[in-house]
């Protein structure tokens, strides 16, 4: 019964984001919307990751490094040694995945303001990293990045050639729209699991999660290195998308963005990360019209919308028993 | 009886402090051993020694004729040695039945990968550990309470669902601090018994306790701390009439060990 409901609500989710959505684009002549929607669901994804720090107990303010390590794994090996980006995809997700297990290890027996402070130190070394390592080609990035190549197999086109495309934002969307799908089915599947239990066992008591035989240590690296697979993923595609990747095209206040979108939406729901992104994404927009006051509405609207729904947008909508996960 | 514990020269120093000093004995298989001692004598250190959350300066603890000091308490909980915590601890946010499932972790025979993928030994597993869950909630009387939030429970049963989770990873040694802690006499009673079902269940029982009554009842045998030594070991008869015991913890007055 749980299954067919769940099969349903995922097939409504795909009819919508791959046919009306593009639809009502198309009819509207708003392209541009393309790339704002390929952004939401391309950070909604990244965001997804600082979630699951969260769920572990981790304050994570670190995702923009993985992001922009993802980014940067992606356009090398793309522009220098020739790899497909399809392939670069998961390389760079691994690549982040690796580098966190080995920067997890021992920066995750750090708890609270400790461990949030030492993330977010790690985007700024992860830009310095970027600006100084020869192969980052320092301040002046790596541009004109290739639009990624098509995917034959036996002859069979798979994915086509982006650049031979008439409307290659469609094509990004629809990819964005799918490693979204793809990404949160996932992260539905992780929490309400016994893996989601342990994760909780462990945000709530640590000490007591190693007396029940927890290996508490591995299971923290785990979590971390899938949250940092996501954000090199995210940021390859994001790479590929603008053709371009620099030092400062994740910063420090991208990842206090990401933590944020995982806040607005809700650190109990394992939907939040998207209803945040979204939110914070489009209200970002909508008050540009307030020029120089734009961040302060902004910011006191967000301070505003914490101290109301402590929970996040989705304690509105959601009955306890709809994806919720912290009971 | 064979021993299923030894404790031998257990030492453990906090900088200048030694809070546990030489301290040996072994534990019988499926007794219950009473850790007792005035404020401060080492009782709960000796207790995350024996568990492994605490690495001892020297000495050692043998589980079966095996090395457990040095392990991590995760590798301790999985020999089967499994300490609850004097103060309440359990896992505030879940309901009273996920917290005992979640702590069916060591039962586990499908993988983490397993799990996430729904595998026909992941689905045993979740059955299993709800069944098993559900039994131990009734033996302990909780299982009325099974769907609250396990913060929402009186101070009593909070006790009986950290015994609980200790009773899901399935033991072969129990470690319980202070389980009767702010009980009231009727539900001491009642803890006693959970305490000698669990022994029952073929489960060795190790207590710190101060509820003098309750231990000289339950014990088989008693080991008394003071300054971190142990000055006495025994039966609660051999205890009651050890003038050492008397002198140095119990006091001059009869009444404190319910005399
Ligand atoms: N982590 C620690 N660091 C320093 N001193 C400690 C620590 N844990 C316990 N102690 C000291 O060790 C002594 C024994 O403490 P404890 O084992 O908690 O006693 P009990 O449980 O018998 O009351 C006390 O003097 C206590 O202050
Ligand atoms: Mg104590």
């Amino acid at each position: 019964m749980m299954k067919a409901r769940n099969a349903i609500a995922l097939a409504a989710s795909l009819v919508l984001l791959l046919v009306a959505i593009p639809f009502g684009i198309q009819a509207s002549g708003r392209a541009d919307l393309y790339y704002t929607l390929t952004s939401v669901a391309l950070l909604s994804i990244i965001s997804a990751g600082v979630w699951l720090t969260f769920y572990i107990g981790r304050i994570n303010i670190g995702q923009g490094a993985y992001a922009l390590m993802g980014g940067y794994v992606s356009a090398v090996l793309v522009t220098r040694y020739g790899f497909s980006f399809w392939l670069t995809l998961p390389l760079a997700g691994l690549f982040c995945a690796a580098a966190s297990v080995l920067i997890g290890l021992p920066i995750l027996r750090l708890r609270g303001v400790y461990f949030a402070m030492v993330t977010l130190v790690l985007t700024e070394v992860a830009r310095l990293l970027a600006l100084a390592l020869p192969i980052t080609n320092g301040a002046k990035g790596i541009v004109s990045i290739p639009l990624p190549g098509a995917v034959r197999i036996f002859g069979l086109t798979l994915i086509p050639d982006f650049a031979t495309l008439e409307n290659p934002r469609l094509a990004f969307y629809i990819m964005a729209v799918i490693a979204m799908v793809l990404c949160f089915v996932g992260m539905y599947r992780l929490v309400n699991s016994r893996i989601g239990h342990l994760c909780q066992s462990l945000q709530q008591n640590e000490e007591l999660a190693s007396s029940i035989g927890v290996d508490i240590a591995r299971l923290r690296v785990i979590a971390y290195a899938i949250s940092s697979f996501l954000g090199g993923f995210g940021g390859a595609i994001f790479a590929s998308i603008t053709q371009s990747i620099y030092p400062s095209s994740f910063t420090v206040a991208d990842s206090v963005n990401f933590m944020l979108n995982c806040f607005l939406g809700g650190l109990s729901y394992v939907f939040g990360p998207i209803l945040g992104t979204f939110v914070l994404y489009f209200g970002w927009d909508i008050l540009y019209s307030f020029g120089d006051f734009q961040l302060l509405i902004f910011s006191i609207i967000l301070i505003a919308l914490m101290l109301v729904l402590p929970n996040g947008l989705f304690s509105l909508r959601l009955s306890r028993s709809r994806g919720e996960v912290t009971q | 009886m064979s021993d299923i514990l030894a404790v031998s020269s257990l030492t453990k120093r906090y900088g200048g402090l030694v809070a546990v000093k030489d301290v040996s004995f072994s534990v019988r298989e499926k007794e219950i051993l009473s850790v007792i001692g005035p404020n401060g004598a080492g009782k709960s250190t000796l207790f995350k020694l024996i568990s492994s959350f605490v690495t001892p300066t020297s000495g050692e603890v043998r589980f079966r004729g095996e090395r457990i000091s040095g392990l991590a308490p995760h590798q301790a909980a999985r020999k089967g040695v499994v300490r609850t915590f004097q103060e309440t601890t359990i896992f505030k946010a879940m309901t009273v039945r996920d917290n005992v499932i979640a702590a069916h972790h060591l039962r586990s025979r499908a993988s983490l990968a397993g799990f996430f993928f729904g595998t026909r030994l992941a689905r045993q597993d979740e059955e299993e550990f709800g069944r098993s869950a559900d039994e131990i909630l009734t033996f302990l009387g909780l299982s009325a309470m099974r769907s609250e939030i396990a913060s929402n429970l009186p101070h009593g049963h909070l006790r009986a669902l950290g015994i609980a989770i200790g009773l899901a990873t399935n033991p072969a040694v129990i470690l319980l601090d202070e389980p009767f802690a702010g009980m009231n006499h009727e539900e001491t009673q009642r803890a006693v018994e959970i305490v000698r079902g669990v022994r029952e269940r073929g489960v060795t029982v190790l207590l710190v306790e101060h509820d003098m009554p309750a231990v000289m009842t339950i014990s088989d045998r008693i080991v008394v701390l003071n300054f971190g030594q142990k000055i006495a070991e025994g039966t609660p008869q051999e205890i009651k009439d050890n003038p050492a015991v008397i002198e140095a913890y119990l006091g001059v007055e009869d009444e404190s060990i319910g005399l």
